[in-house]
């Protein structure tokens, strides 16, 4: 009963110590614009973007760290490793814009 | 000089043929005519430049127009079809054939950076040119809802083909 009453105890304190779980948050890309135009997300997340148009797009990261390519009706995702701001944009049609707040 | 001439001159060409379809208000089957016919003429102006250009942006850029253009043109078709419209020849879409055959005859005498730099800048004006055509006369003159909303999307794509060719003649 103690032991037990103990494997509890360590499993609540190792859950209020682990960090949030990563979450997938999505964007939609219709009309040649990505819905929302901003979000905020944390390290570890996932991105994911959902095409509705009938083209290609791509989501590029200004600082060239990433290119996901996103064919149409299907999706792209990058998982997030570090904080910022990252900005990005379609390199096919470069009037689509994007921003990413990363918190660590 | 004598290219940014004959690049300056492909792309005023093309300023006339829109003029025209100010005066009179086309109506929707000639705007699908019109429409599907400016993006012909673009996958045509691209396959010329995969045909010439060695250059890996120019051909990026190139590869990218025939693959939009083709999927609005596909859309275009498909919309025109479930409407029962017929796309209607007029003399908009004639004088846009007409003028895009003398470009591409004056682009087919270029080779190497000289094609490169003379296609990147007329893509950059004829996407300007057929922008000005849709925001000021197609998009407003269409009475199909779902035709006008096929315009607007196709708006913002040549606005984004305008900005990367701008991007492409300017790495040139």
């Amino acid at each position: 009963m103690a032991t037990k009453l103990w494997g509890v105890a360590a499993a609540a304190l190792a859950l209020a110590t682990l960090p949030a779980a990563a979450e997938t948050i999505s964007v939609n890309v219709d009309k040649l614009s990505y819905t929302p135009a901003e979000v905020s997300a944390h390290v570890g997340d996932t991105i994911e973007w959902v095409n509705g148009d009938f083209l290609a797009h791509t989501a590029t990261a200004r600082n060239k760290e990433w290119d996901v390519m996103i064919m149409r009706n299907k999706t792209g995702r990058i998982t997030l490793k570090h904080g910022g701001n990252l900005e990005y944009y379609c390199r096919f049609h470069p009037n689509m814009t994007g921003r990413i707040s990363v918190a660590e | 000089m004598l290219l940014r001439i004959i690049a300056a001159s492909a792309a005023l060409m093309l300023g006339p043929a829109f003029a025209m379809a100010q005066g009179a208000k086309p109506n929707d089957a000639q705007i699908a005519h019109i429409a599907y016919t400016a993006d012909q003429i673009d996958i045509g102006a691209a396959k010329l430049a995969l045909q010439k250009s060695k250059n890996k942006e120019v051909r990026a850029f190139a590869q990218d127009m025939v693959r939009d253009h083709t999927a609005v043109n596909q859309k275009a078709l498909a919309l025109l079809k479930k409407l029962n419209v017929k796309p209607e020849d007029n003399d908009t879409s004639k004088s846009l054939s007409q003028q895009a055959k003398a470009t591409a005859a004056s682009l087919k005498k270029l080779n190497g950076a000289a094609f490169d730099k003379a296609y990147a800048d007329n893509e950059v004006e004829y996407h300007k040119t057929v922008n000005g055509a849709l925001e000021n006369t197609l998009i407003p003159s269409a009475n199909n809802p779902e035709l006008k909303e096929l315009l607007q999307t196709g708006l913002k794509i040549f606005q984004g083909h305008q900005q990367h060719a701008d991007q492409v003649a300017k790495s040139l």
